[in-house]
């Protein structure tokens, strides 16, 4: 009898319940992070530097690669920006608008790349790490370890001179050196809800260990994966820049932020044709300072815990 | 009338490594368990007893396999869950479940009910697939909620509806035996009087079989046929219910019963008080675990280890003095 009661009332309560709370993970996410001001702002700069890159053939007023010559017939070298030029041209005469909207492509598709490649090494020995636990957690943690000790810079330099310096290798080298913050991130994620009672009723049941992984784990700490994820896109678009720009990365001809900055080791264009620098530098800048925005928004609103 | 054991623990020992620092040895052990034995007859409720880490919840999981004992042997219906293969085990798990004490925490909060349910019957394929939904519905109604309920998520609901939820997922393989750990604990006192007459229910209707941990006397008194009372790893006395409300003999047991609140202001009730927190469980003493507290303690107590003695039917107790 004290049963059916509870039922109806139970019943009552979770229709009103309920119509609170329709909405997803995803969707209250959402809805607190259209609240953080910065963060929408980080969110639509860099939805147009997307759609830019996107876009660059359709976008770009010149071919990034062939030189334009003037009425005089010689190349149009170090043009200040002009109505033809928008924004210049740089020191083979080609429109640095153009290149920067290539470049923008070539950056950003080195960077997700490089993502994808070090969040799959971190998440996955993350995972094992933290589940498995006794010595394959001690192994992970130990070669983790010994990479975090590694000179990034000076690793990727002297491995991509060793390998012909290509789009490619930047994104391979980048992805392999930057997953340890994953990793570590993923493992203490896992050992908290390693330990949860619903993974325990779910061992009780039997269920075998990759699933219990995959299904029960993985889904409860992609919100913080996800952050870490953004900020690393971030630092692989500067390390990809740095890269570039000291002539180990992406390589000339082809566009790219870092290398289009390498006119700018000259005190000549530094000190007296900005529009070369000034440019590929802002784009950088803006780039990260946006990813940056987007990611502590991410942050903010994945966590409940910030729920006011 | 005698019925046969569904669960016999024989010598459950779990005993965890203290390590200090990276490189030294494992000097020190917390005897978590040490040297647990009971067992329940089929379609009784034995209740646990004992305070905050005296050991009862490392106990059922130990049992389950959930963590690996160190010694020891649990036969669930003759059968020596440690030693048996692991598709042997697998195949056992349906067996025997559990209910777990936070119903914030025991559910998965990425899954509808419908999956989380839904898992376990796939899992050891109960029921055909197209038998599956009215199964599960009929699951909800048993522990008292609606089928519209099979489509939401674990933060819609309550921590008694939860626990309700984590009941259904338990019965779902259709258990002999369901480790209740704390079940209740959570819940506040009048959703916690609904929720264990669902247990008892549950446990009529089907025949069921529960190991039912907690801290609270009150609710193994309303549960329970027998009553096992724990300190620091070890079973102090064990008994039927009326037996040890009735006729409690160890000292630890007599301040636990004397400490019950009563519900009448007019009922006067001599309350034992003891002296002292509990004992590390690391390198516990070698005489009476509970020396340090007894308000008997005598000088053989410090000395030697008090073996289980019969002073009943059935009623066994640890402790010289009796």
């Amino acid at each position: 009898m004290s049963q059916h009661a509870d039922l109806a009332s139970n019943t009552a309560v979770n229709e009103t319940i309920s119509s609170l709370k329709k909405d997803s993970i995803v969707a209250e996410a959402w809805k607190r992070f259209k609240k953080n001001r910065l963060a929408m702002v980080g969110g639509m700069i860099l939805c147009l530097l997307v759609l830019t890159a996107v876009f660059a053939p359709l976008i770009s007023p010149y071919d990034p690669y062939s030189s334009v010559k003037n009425q005089t017939g010689m190349l149009n070298v170090m043009a200040p920006p002009s109505g033809e030029h928008w924004l210049g041209t740089d020191s083979l005469g080609r429109d640095i608008l153009s290149r920067l909207i290539y470049g923008g492509r070539i950056s950003l598709s080195v960077a997700l790349v490089a993502v994808a490649i070090s969040t799959g090494i971190g998440v996955l020995l993350g995972l094992l790490a933290g589940y498995y636990g006794k010595w394959v957690d001690a192994v992970i943690m130990r070669v983790t370890d010994i990479v975090i000790c590694f000179p990034v810079l000076f690793l990727v330099i002297s491995v991509s001179t060793m390998l012909t310096p290509s789009i490619y290798n930047v994104m391979i080298i980048i992805g392999l050196v930057s997953w340890t913050t994953m990793t570590r991130l993923v493992r203490g994620e896992v050992l908290r809800i390693r330990e949860m009672e619903y993974v325990e009723a779910v061992r009780a049941l039997g269920q075998n260990n990759l699933v219990i992984v995959f299904k029960h784990v993985l889904p409860n700490i992609m919100a913080p994966i996800t952050v870490q994820a953004t900020l690393q896109t971030a630092e692989a678009i500067l390390t990809e820049s740095a890269l570039s720009f000291l002539g180990v990365g992406v390589q000339q001809p082809i566009p790219s932020w870092g290398n289009m900055l390498q006119d700018a080791t000259s005190i000549m264009v530094l000190q007296f044709k900005p529009w070369i620098w000034a440019p590929p530098g802002i784009a950088i800048l803006l780039t990260i300072l946006s990813i940056n925005l987007v990611g502590d928004g991410l942050r903010d609103a994945l966590d409940p815990k910030t729920k006011n | 009338m005698h019925k046969e054991n569904i669960l016999e623990v024989k010598n459950l020992v779990k005993w965890f490594p203290v390590k200090k620092g990276l490189f030294s040895k494992t000097n020190s052990y917390l005897k978590a368990v040490d040297d647990v034995s009971f067992s329940i007859p089929r379609g009784e409720v034995l209740g646990l007893v004992g305070e905050s880490g005296c050991g009862k919840s490392t106990t059922g999981r130990a049992i389950l396999r959930l963590i690996e004992a160190t010694q020891g042997e649990v036969l669930l219906e003759g059968q020596d869950l440690y030693r048996m293969g692991k598709t042997a085990l697998k195949e056992k798990r349906k067996d025997m479940q559990i209910v777990f004490q936070d119903p914030y925490a025991s559910l998965n909060p990425r899954l509808t009910i419908r999956s989380i349910i839904g898992e376990a019957i796939k899992l050891h394929q109960v029921v055909s697939e197209k038998e599956r939904d009215a199964f599960m519905e009929e699951l909800l109604y048993e522990v008292g909620l609606g089928k519209h309920f099979l489509n939401h998520f674990p933060h819609q609901f309550s921590g008694g509806q939860r626990q309700r939820i984590g009941i259904a997922r338990a019965l779902a393989v259709r258990p002999k035996l369901i480790v209740m750990d704390e079940a209740v604990s959570a819940l506040d006192v009048s959703v916690q009087a609904q929720v264990l007459n669902l247990f008892q229910d549950l446990q009529q209707k089907y025949g069921l079989t529960y190991l039912f941990i907690t801290h609270n006397l009150s609710v193994v008194k309303h549960i329970s046929n027998r009553i096992a009372v724990m300190y620091l790893g070890q079973i102090v006395e064990i008994s039927e219910k009326e037996e040890f409300f009735r006729n409690p003999q160890h000292p630890y047991s007599r301040a636990l019963i004397s400490a019950i609140p009563s519900s009448s202001p007019e009922i006067k009730r001599e309350r034992i008080l003891l002296k002292g927190d509990l004992t590390s469980p690391v390198d516990p003493p070698q005489g009476c675990r509970f020396y340090s507290r007894c308000p008997e303690a005598q000088a053989i107590c410090k000395e030697v280890q008090p073996p289980h003695k019969e002073v009943g039917n059935q009623h066994l107790v640890a402790c010289h003095l009796r």
